[in-house]
């Protein structure tokens, strides 16, 4: 929501604003009670539009996360579903991780549903998310990756600024299915997250139906 | 160790900013939402009174003083321009313009409010008269309080800028009051549309 009592030009642009408002809808129900009605309709609706425009228009807010942990080694966050363990996301993280100390977290978003979510009912979409969790850490460490990991909010990109607070990552990489498959990719969480946060992106497409293909 | 570990080992966890506005400022947002609440329960009992007697409004024997209550309007929103331009001043670095929009808001403020106050030893009913009369005098008393509290602010924040306080750097001493001041003439442009004019 867009708040117009961010600052004290805001609200004395929302007070000649109201002026403005009130001041017609009193000098035409003065005139006309109808006309009174009318024009507070009219200017209630164009308001309304003026409002919706304005808070589409307003550029997104980037965020700079504060450096954490040992200045030396490099710090990747890895937001991953379910794709974690594909092979193409295991290869950029050890291109990333090339020549670098690195610390590696690994969020798994709580999926769940908006009634679910609604209704704070999350136990469920938590215990799956940590299975998937379990699941792709012991897969990054076979593959000789170490990595710590915690589930996160069912949001993407919630789960991406609650983890910024506490790792603070040097950059963020976002694995993803391929387009068409991808409910995040529909939804714009990469373009969203880079939108957001002022933090090298990564998008990182993860295949897994064609890498199991090719592993028959 | 884990990264709550590692964070929670130096020093204690940042504070929780998810709403990415300045805690101060959504404070003082989470305030005036809670202030609209109010006005917004006062308008209802307003308007039920209102329904229920029906016509004519205001009940026979009620004369409302709209031209003074008029000129106090114009007053209270010539306010609020002395108000930003005292903070438009100290943003530019001009002490002077800041002393002189603060002391101008707090008596232009103070004028509204002794005009208020004089208007309602003349207008020939009491909040006990009728419903009219209780709810005319709750609505008006209610920004009236709120009119105070932003003079005491405005009295504090004077009180400062004469002491040297503010930069174009730090204001927000300056700006928090400001915007509190024009939510309080916000809703008095609300009350004397409603009350007095329709």
């Amino acid at each position: 929501m867009k708040n117009p009592l961010r600052s004290e030009a805001e609200a004395f642009q929302f007070l000649l604003g109201a002026a403005v408002y009130f001041g017609l809808i009193a000098i035409a129900g003065v005139l006309n009670r109808w006309a009174g009605l009318t024009v507070f309709v009219v200017l209630s609706a164009a308001v309304v539009w003026w409002w919706l425009r304005a808070r589409r228009l307003e550029p997104p807010r980037q965020e700079t996360p504060t450096r954490r942990g040992d200045p030396n080694e490099r710090r990747i966050l890895v937001i991953a579903n379910e794709t974690v363990g594909g092979e193409a996301l295991r290869e950029r993280i050890e291109e990333h991780s090339r020549g670098h100390r690195t610390n590696l977290l690994v969020v798994t978003p709580a999926l769940n549903s908006p009634v679910r979510t609604f209704t704070s009912d999350v136990d469920k979409a938590r215990e799956q998310a940590q299975q998937r969790l379990d699941a792709s850490l012991a897969r990054l460490r076979a593959d000789g990756i170490d990595a710590n990991g915690e589930v996160g909010d069912g949001d993407p990109i919630q789960a991406i600024e609650d983890a910024l607070r506490t790792f603070g990552a040097d950059e963020i990489i976002i694995s993803t299915h391929p387009e068409g498959r991808s409910n995040w990719l529909e939804r714009g969480v990469v373009s969203g997250a880079r939108e957001r946060f002022a933090v090298p992106i990564t998008h990182v497409v993860v295949d897994l139906e064609a890498e199991r293909q090719e592993v028959r | 160790m884990t990264v709550q570990a590692e964070v929670h080992a130096a020093h204690p966890p940042e504070a929780h900013q998810s709403s990415r506005v300045d805690a101060r400022t959504l404070g003082m947002f989470l305030f005036i939402a809670s202030e609209v609440m109010l006005f917004g329960s006062f308008f209802t009992a307003y308007f039920f009174v209102r329904v229920a007697k029906g016509e004519p409004w205001p009940t026979p024997g009620h004369e409302l003083p709209v031209f003074v209550a008029g000129i106090n309007t114009i007053i209270l929103v010539t306010s609020s321009f002395t108000m930003h331009w005292a903070l438009q001043a100290i943003k530019r670095g001009n002490r002077s313009g800041l002393q002189a929009g603060l002391t101008l808001t707090f008596l232009l403020g103070l004028t509204f409010l002794l005009t208020q106050i004089r208007e309602y030893s003349r207008l020939g009913f009491a909040p006990y008269t009728d419903s009219f009369g209780t709810i005319f005098y709750c609505l008006t008393g209610l920004h009236g309080a709120h009119v105070f509290v932003g003079l005491t602010l405005l009295l504090a924040a004077t009180t400062r800028a004469y002491r040297g306080h503010y930069s174009p750097e730090q204001h927000l001493g300056v700006e928090i009051p400001g915007i509190y001041w024009h939510f309080v003439d916000v809703m008095w442009i609300v009350v004397y549309t409603t009350v007095y004019i329709l």
